[in-house]
């Protein structure tokens, strides 16, 4: 197994190498000019002409690509053009509020995904299922952004009972030891940033958690349905077990594979979704901060957090694919495989 | 009596139409004694055996009747009461035991679930009766083999395992439905001998579900033979295998292989097909494949008929007296 | 999920080509069992309801006829942000504009990307896939191990770089959105093909000595069409999504067009003054994507033998 994880990580490498490349080459080859844009309108040839000097830009593809690989390998990704914040700190500045949204969010879509998917493929055809199925369709065919901006229209505008924008009351300071606010209330033990806190995360997580929930919905009932009749779950009801247990112990527990696929995949696309959501709710997070620096041509940021997501993408495969083998004993990585 | 079955039916309602897949059946059995259904896939034996353990799924209900376990209705219990008895005083065994143990936990977990469903004991003494019990069913190095996964296992080993489940609470009855239709010849008779064993060890009844009547020459000590969700005949095992009064038996012990015959005489093949379940002719259901159909046979259904022990439905015994069985 | 069907794997070489004569018999099959669907159907009766809409509103534009209740550009700010009213059924936006027309006018956008850009990454994934799947080795990996470096950047984000590069317009959202989900399709007849490939009719057809490309596109395509046909409707579900997500962002198709997720993103600062404005294109982009999941889990149920016998 360890065998099987280190192969694996390996093999990260030459993918991630890949993703840098093509983002190099989107943004350095294909992008605008980031010159006028960092320096102005007004700023003359010759001195979009020195900066772009400076700054390496005049190289060879090649060699910028080079400088940039030795520079990563050294855990530096290079500095905003903009800001000239390293382009790790300006990460690490607002990763936690898009990790803290996201986590919060594929919690939530995994809870209620797979409560609604158990019940609709044990009450089968029944009303709760029609209106599970309904809801899940519903969910998948929802823009995020407009979900989010419904909620907004009935919880900010309407009710007035939740914040609209921001990860926590600007008047309120708290403490910085994770970057995750929920965590860092708690630990300093303010149970005021805590709840306001919590109250900004309501919605955008809501609003990004719908569409992995409808999708982890759709592929909970249908892989329900699926151990639901085989025969191990007849022989579990012969013994006389309680049809609680049946369902969530021996039902779910195999058809938990598919699930967790989707899951980890559903992850992936949780930081996708996080762009759209952050933007409509003004959450602090890196995914606002990318599309600009993309517009922007701030070449270094947008390769580094490109970079960074990819790599979690991955990993998660990766983590997804140990869960297998725990969750299933009939899989086997290390002995074969590859 | 242990069981007593009055006037079970079972229907399941489909969109185009209702399927009687149990008709009307009667039958009981004692203690410690071997009843084996015997039938074709589809003549409703293993609904019957779902029925009484309360298992059959939608669409299929029960329509009728009673089922007797120890004088106490099973049709009337509720789901809570029926958990207490199944797995308990009743258990079944099933046909595939490829897929009908949980592939993603240990065998000694899932037998261990069984005891403390049903017995108030401790883990400690639920893993040592577990082991014990693969013990008794005939699995070698029981201690070690009790943590594997089914995967890891034969299709013997996982029936015997099955089995080891099965009595794990010591069941006053057990229902063993095809138990060994999908093992090797060899592995069969290994079960077959198996239940022989427990049967006296826990001297418990079994009631013995297959189409195989090799099966039930060797294991069983009366048989009902039932044919599109009816009883066709019943008598105990010796009686049907040296005298078989309903022509279905008779057809069907005649297709059965055997090895001292004439070798160049072609095996017997009932005539035609099983009639579609959703369209039962009104007459006996056997009747348009029967040798000895005759017009009324088409047109009504015979009663089942007992003469001293021996229960037949069909016409050609209508009349028949004791001492005149047999005739045919 | 990847798909593995195996139709065929106890036909003979003989019947098998028999089945692969008339590769519409499998559609026709799936027809048949989507007709019994009435979620299908209604998704079905949607779509051909916005086509139809997208249409007129298309040739009446040609014709220079306005066939819409107000021209969906024509600007009067004097009435700007007049609530839905019986003459501005959807009320006007911030410009005067009459949201009702805007929305029928942008009918034709989203159904029109949607169907350009899955035309696109459905004709450049099917290549690849069946490259990749039919070749194996090294032009398999390679073109694999591009679709997985693909697939490791969120869509979104490489939309947006795409859409960076490329610069904003009806053109570039198309190709953008087309290229992210290129990947997806050859994944799909990558594998496919890779279980069709061993049976005996394609093998028998190798021997005789057709050419690989003839092979592909007489023996092997027939076999995965319908699995691309359910990819292909969900994915226009995608691909107006996508569209509605850059133009949210400001990046998608520009004015003059209409578009619901540019017409989103221009009235999010009013979303407490004015919020009809932005519910009513949500309304339609729900619908729409709705309208193709509908069909698509249709198809993908009929495709489904087990889903047939019900």
């Amino acid at each position: 197994m360890l065998k099987y994880i280190i192969k694996r990580i390996l093999m990260l490498i030459p993918v991630l190498i890949g993703v840098s490349i093509i983002v190099f080459l989107i943004m350095r080859v294909f992008s605008p000019d980031p010159a006028p844009i960092v320096l102005g309108q007004h700023a003359t040839q010759e001195a979009q002409e020195a900066w772009r000097q400076a700054i390496g830009l005049n190289d060879p593809i090649y060699l910028q690509y080079w400088h940039y690989l030795k520079g990563a390998l050294t855990g530096d990704l290079g500095t905003s053009y903009y800001t000239k914040i390293p382009v790790v700190k300006e990460i690490m500045a607002r990763f936690p509020a898009t990790i803290e949204l996201a986590v919060v969010a594929i919690i939530l879509a995994s809870l209620f995904g797979i409560l609604i998917g158990v019940v609709s493929a044990v009450k089968k055809n029944s009303i709760f299922d029609n209106a599970g199925m309904l809801l899940a369709l519903i969910g998948v065919s929802m823009p995020i952004f407009w979900l989010g901006i419904l909620l907004i229209i009935l919880f900010s505008g309407t009710l007035h009972w939740l914040p609209s924008n921001g990860r926590i009351d600007p008047l309120l300071q708290p403490a910085h030891v994770t970057g995750f606010y929920l965590i860092d209330s708690l630990i300093a033990g303010d149970s005021g940033d805590f709840v306001d806190a919590l109250r900004h995360l309501v919605l955008p997580a809501a609003a990004l958690a719908m569409y992995s929930m409808a999708i982890i919905t759709r592929m909970t009932r249908s892989s329900m349905l699926d151990t639901l009749g085989q025969d191990f779950i007849r022989t579990a009801r012969a013994k006389g077990i309680a049809e609680g247990r049946v369902i969530f112990r021996h039902a779910l527990r195999n058809g938990l594979i598919p699930i967790v696929t989707v899951i980890g995949l559903q992850l992936g696309s949780l930081l996708g979704g996080a762009v759209l959501t952050e933007t409509v709710f003004s959450w602090p997070g890196i995914g606002a901060y990318t599309v600009t620096c993309i517009l922007k041509s701030d070449f270094p940021v947008v390769q580094g957090v490109v970079l960074l997501v990819a790599a979690i993408f991955v990993l998660m495969n990766l983590i997804v694919d140990v869960i297998y083998a725990f969750l299933d004993p009939r899989i086997k990585y290390a002995k074969k495989e590859v | 009596m242990l069981l007593e079955v009055k006037n079970l039916s079972t229907e399941f309602k489909l969109k185009r139409g209702v399927v009687k897949a149990v008709d009307d059946i009667s039958f009981s059995i004692d203690k410690g004694e071997i009843l084996a259904i015997v039938g074709e896939s589809g003549s409703g034996k293993s609904v019957a055996s779902l029925s009484i353990m309360g298992l059959l799924q939608k669409p299929g209900r029960i329509s009728g009747g009673e089922i007797l376990f120890k004088s106490q209705d099973l049709t009337k219990l509720s789901r809570k009461q029926l958990q207490k008895i199944r797995g308990n005083q009743i258990s079944m065994i099933f046909q595939e035991p490829m897929t009908s143990l949980n592939p993603v936990w240990r065998i000694k977990d899932q037998i261990m679930e069984s005891i403390r469903t049903h017995m108030q004991v401790s883990q400690k003494e639920a893993l040592a009766r577990t082991i014990e019990m693969l013990d008794t069913v005939g699995i070698p190095s029981a201690a070690q083999r009790a943590n594997d996964y089914p995967h890891q296992m034969s299709g013997g080993m996982r029936q015997r395992v099955m089995t080891a489940m099965a009595l794990a609470c010591e069941p006053e009855l057990l229902i063993a439905d095809e138990p060994t239709t999908a093992l090797d010849v060899t592995i069969q008779a290994q079960i077959l001998e198996l239940l022989y064993r427990m049967r006296e060890k826990f001297r418990m009844a079994v009631l013995l579900i297959t189409h195989d009547l090799g099966v039930v020459s060797e294991a069983a000590d009366r048989v009902i033979v039932m044919y599109c969700g009816k009883i066709m005949e019943e008598a105990d095992v010796r009686t049907l295998f040296t005298r078989p009064l309903h022509p279905y038996t008779v057809g069907l012990l005649q297709s059965i292989p055997q090895i001292d015959e004439d070798s160049d005489k072609r095996l017997y093949m009932i005539k035609g097909m099983v009639p579609n379940p959703l369209n039962m002719p009104p007459g006996c259901p056997f009747s348009d494949r029967c040798d000895h159909s005759m017009a009324r046979c088409t047109k009504e259904m015979p009663q089942l008929r007992e003469i001293s022990g021996h229960k037949v439905r069909c016409f050609l015994y209508d009349e028949a007296k004791e001492g005149e069985l047999g005739a045919k | 999920m990847e798909q593995k069907r195996n139709l065929n794997s106890d036909t003979s070489p003989l019947q098998a080509a028999e089945y692969v004569e008339k590769p519409e018999s499998q559609l026709k099959a799936m027809w048949e069992t989507l007709r019994q669907n009435k979620a299908a159907v209604a998704g079905l009766f949607i779509i051909g309801s916005l086509a139809l809409i997208a249409l007129t509103v298309w040739l009446s534009e040609l014709m220079g006829k306005q066939i819409l209740p107000y021209d969906p550009n024509y600007s009067d700010m004097g009435k700007s942000f007049v609530w839905p009213n019986a003459e501005h059924w959807f009320g006007t936006d911030q410009l005067g504009r009459d949201l009702f027309s805007r929305i029928l006018d942008g009918t034709k956008i989203s159904l029109f990307v949607g169907v350009a850009a899955v035309g696109l990454s459905l004709s450049v994934g099917v290549l690849f896939g069946a490259v990749a799947g039919y070749r194996g080795g090294r032009t398999d990996a390679l073109i694999m191990r591009l679709m997985d470096i693909m697939l490791a950047i969120p869509s979104i984000l490489l939309a947006i770089a795409f859409m960076a590069a490329l610069g904003k317009g009806l053109d570039k959202a198309i190709i953008a959105i087309g290229l992210v989900s290129i990947p997806e399709y050859a994944r799909i007849v990558r594998g496919s093909i890779l279980s069709v490939k061993e049976n005996d009719y394609v093998q028998a057809a190798k021997i005789i000595g057709n050419r690989p490309s003839r092979i592909i596109y007489k023996h092997i395509l027939p076999n995965v069409i319908s699995v691309i046909v359910v990819r292909a409707t969900l994915g226009i579900s995608t691909a107006v999504l996508d569209t509605a997500a850059l133009g949210f962002l400001g990046l998608g198709v520009q004015p003059p067009f209409a578009e619901w997720g540019d017409m989103l993103g221009r009235a999010r600062g009013f979303i407490f003054t004015a919020p009809y404005t932005l519910i009513f294109p949500g309304i339609a982009i729900t619908i729409t994507v709705l309208a193709f999941n509908l069909l698509g889990d249709g198809l993908r149920d009929a495709l489904d033998p087990k889903a047939r016998i019900k």
